[in-house]
């Protein structure tokens, strides 16, 4: 961590206190989690406040936490069918249920200072109730209108508050939110031409998914943070 | 005589100057551009969820397909996150032949761009002069990497390989004269850094070439002058970056700013437009590649004096040579769980950004500590150019959105990603 950030995040936590919380910082960047209901105020004030002069939005992630920190091929024998019915998969959930867990979704948003050269990201949890909503920041960097739309695209996340909340980068018509974890890699739907009806028509996918590399989480030592000291030099 | 006044106009997506594949939907007035709504997408592969189902080397070469006029670029902010989240950096050398072919990438992309931009509005003369030296430079990917444009050159922890000591040489064919093949392999008798350097040195003639053209060209002015002007304050609200945000005359480039690689021991400046106006852009666009030129240079002296290894030597990450692998049975074990299973990755998250010839691409990872990355967020800069399109055009004639696709330097791979 740099001197700059230790001074950004000692001014970010005298001057909000409670309302955000700072992560533990990995790789010398700094993060800060906010709630949905302060993400207002603190984004303005982030933005117009000197101290900060966030004056730039570099970037909205959105982020599903469904599986993360789950491997996917966790058998200690050989099968003899190979990788891929070795494979754990989770059964696809639909997108009906009333609510999902309070931290399964997150935006992100980095943010960019030109006047003191130093970068924040911030995140934002949201998941309860389904639609997840958050609240829009278009009207405080105009930059997030597109971000805004394909997360919302990706994630079925919703922005209060954006003027214009369309799909944008997937197909008119298109059914389901992609970059979901539960969103199968090959898709739901595939197209061919139909030579009776004269156009292309939609029907369910044909072909089995199959994963040629399992998911693996191994426990390495050399990432330990306690056998290799803070990690910060 | 029926009055019409307000009418949509359909313009894309398979449209020459709409550099890909753009639909816009236009609410004119008369000719007069109203809004303009971008329908973006077309091209959407989905490369971020499918980086996120493979091992963190299997989706290099996905990221020379986002942006596929600077290709070693993209790699470079992919590799480059990885790196920071496993706390690795690579030797020096391999970081100067980074830095000397994302300089190379730079005028590949701004050649590409000016000859393209050129022939939009009327400058049909750019586009051969541009691919002339365009296809020099390809030469120089093609002899590192074995491809003229899909390297997958850049690996987390170095390079592939280091850089070759013979140039691939042209063949007598009937399609040739002999005078012509002799010309072009006159410079391919060295090295590739021979090779390079010539090239550096012939190069600003060719850009006082292309100046000449256009410069001064009262037509060029007149497409260009006073065209999709961006306030500074406009420019950092809009998330501009790059030569998009320095027309506008902010002085901001990552290169020195935030330097990565071996950028703080590089000599050259940063040209900043006052305007913000097409015709600026395309001035800051064309100082770069000077500059450019200027870093490539550098590199080339730096190469020659220092040779060493290219890339990390960490077996837990990079994969042992094939002789090694056959000789040695722990370098054979290392070799398969790289290829089977790849390098797993310490839980965290990393955003690394580097100054793209387009604006600052960055590639936001997250990892949960397994070999594939949890999510791999691809910040492109066109997609935040683009999204200001209708502010860009609005008010101006019908065909200056062809002069701001043009200035905006979209391509839609990274876009729609």
């Amino acid at each position: 961590m740099t001197d700059r950030h230790e001074t950004l995040a000692a001014r970010i936590d005298e001057r909000f206190g409670e309302l955000v919380k700072r992560v533990a910082s990995s790789c010398r960047e700094l993060t800060i989690e906010v709630g949905k209901d302060d993400l207002a105020a603190v984004a303005t004030a982030l933005r117009n406040e000197p101290e900060f002069g966030f004056e730039m939005l570099m970037d909205v992630c959105g982020v599903d936490y469904l599986n993360y920190g789950e491997s996917e091929w966790t058998t200690s024998s050989a099968t003899e069918s190979g990788f891929s019915r070795g494979v754990q998969r989770k059964p696809v959930l639909l997108d009906e249920a009333d609510e999902f867990d309070a931290r399964r979704f997150a935006v992100v948003y980095h943010l960019l200072s030109l006047r003191h050269n130093t970068r924040l990201r911030l995140r934002v949890y949201t998941g309860t109730g389904n639609p997840p909503i958050v609240r829009s920041v278009v009207d405080i960097w105009n930059a997030a209108n597109w971000f805004e739309r394909e997360v919302f695209d990706m994630y079925g996340i919703l922005f209060e508050g954006h003027p214009d909340l369309r799909r944008i980068l997937t197909d008119y018509g298109f059914i389901g939110h992609p970059f979901r974890k539960d969103f199968p890699l090959m898709g739901a739907v595939e197209v061919s031409y139909d030579a009776e009806k004269g156009r292309v028509a939609y029907q369910p996918v044909s072909i089995e998914e199959r994963t040629l590399v399992p998911r693996v989480i191994r426990d390495d030592n050399r990432y330990d943070e306690q056998l290799r000291g803070t990690g910060d030099e | 005589m029926s009055e019409i006044h307000n009418y949509t106009m359909n313009f894309g997506p398979q449209h020459p100057a709409a550099h890909g594949v753009l639909r816009l939907v236009l609410e004119m007035d008369g000719e007069t551009i109203q809004k303009a709504d971008p329908h973006v997408g077309l091209l959407h592969r989905g490369t971020e969820k499918l980086a996120e189902s493979k091992p963190y080397n299997q989706s290099i070469g996905y990221m020379d397909r986002l942006d596929y006029v600077s290709m070693m670029c993209n790699e470079h902010g992919y590799v480059l996150a990885i790196e920071k989240l496993l706390g690795i950096e690579a030797p020096p050398r391999a970081q100067y032949i980074r830095v000397m072919f994302d300089e190379i990438t730079r005028v590949l992309n701004h050649l590409m761009w000016l000859g393209a931009h050129g022939l939009d509005i009327g400058a049909m003369t750019m586009f051969l002069y541009c691919f002339r030296e365009r296809e020099d430079l390809m030469d120089c990917y093609e002899a590192v990497s074995g491809t003229r444009m899909h390297a997958t050159y850049y690996r987390p922890g170095g390079v592939y390989r280091d850089l070759p000591d013979t140039m691939p040489k042209y063949q007598y064919s009937k399609f040739r004269s002999k005078k012509d093949v002799d010309r072009l392999n006159s410079v391919r008798d060295g090295s590739i850094l021979d090779f390079i350097e010539a090239f550096t040195k012939k190069f600003p003639g060719c850009i006082d070439e292309y100046e000449t053209l256009l410069t001064d060209n009262r037509i060029w002015k007149q497409r260009t002058v006073n065209i999709a002007v961006v306030s500074p304050e406009r420019a950092m609200q809009l998330g501009f970056s790059g030569p998009m945000l320095r027309g506008s005359g902010v002085e901001w480039d990552l290169r020195k700013k935030q330097p990565y690689e071996v950028y703080e021991h590089m000599d050259f400046d940063i040209p900043i437009g006052t305007n913000g106006d097409c015709y600026d852009r395309y001035l800051v666009r064309v100082e770069e590649m000077r500059q450019s030129n200027r870093i490539i240079a550098q590199c080339v002296d730096w190469l020659r004096a220092n040779p060493g290894p290219v890339m990390l030597d960490d077996r837990k990450v990079i994969a042992p040579s094939r002789v090694e692998m056959k000789d040695d049975m722990e370098s054979l074990i290392h070799h398969f769980k790289l290829f089977t299973e790849g390098y797993c990755v310490p839980e965290g998250e990393a955003y690394a950004a580097v100054e793209h010839p387009k604006g600052e691409f960055g590639v936001y990872l997250i990892s949960d500590g397994a070999n594939k990355p949890y999510r791999v967020k691809i910040r492109a800069p066109g997609f935040a150019h683009l999204s200001a399109m209708s502010e860009m055009v609005e008010g101006h004639m019908l065909a200056d959105v062809v002069a701001v696709i043009g200035t905006q330097d979209i391509v839609f791979g990274e876009v729609d990603r």
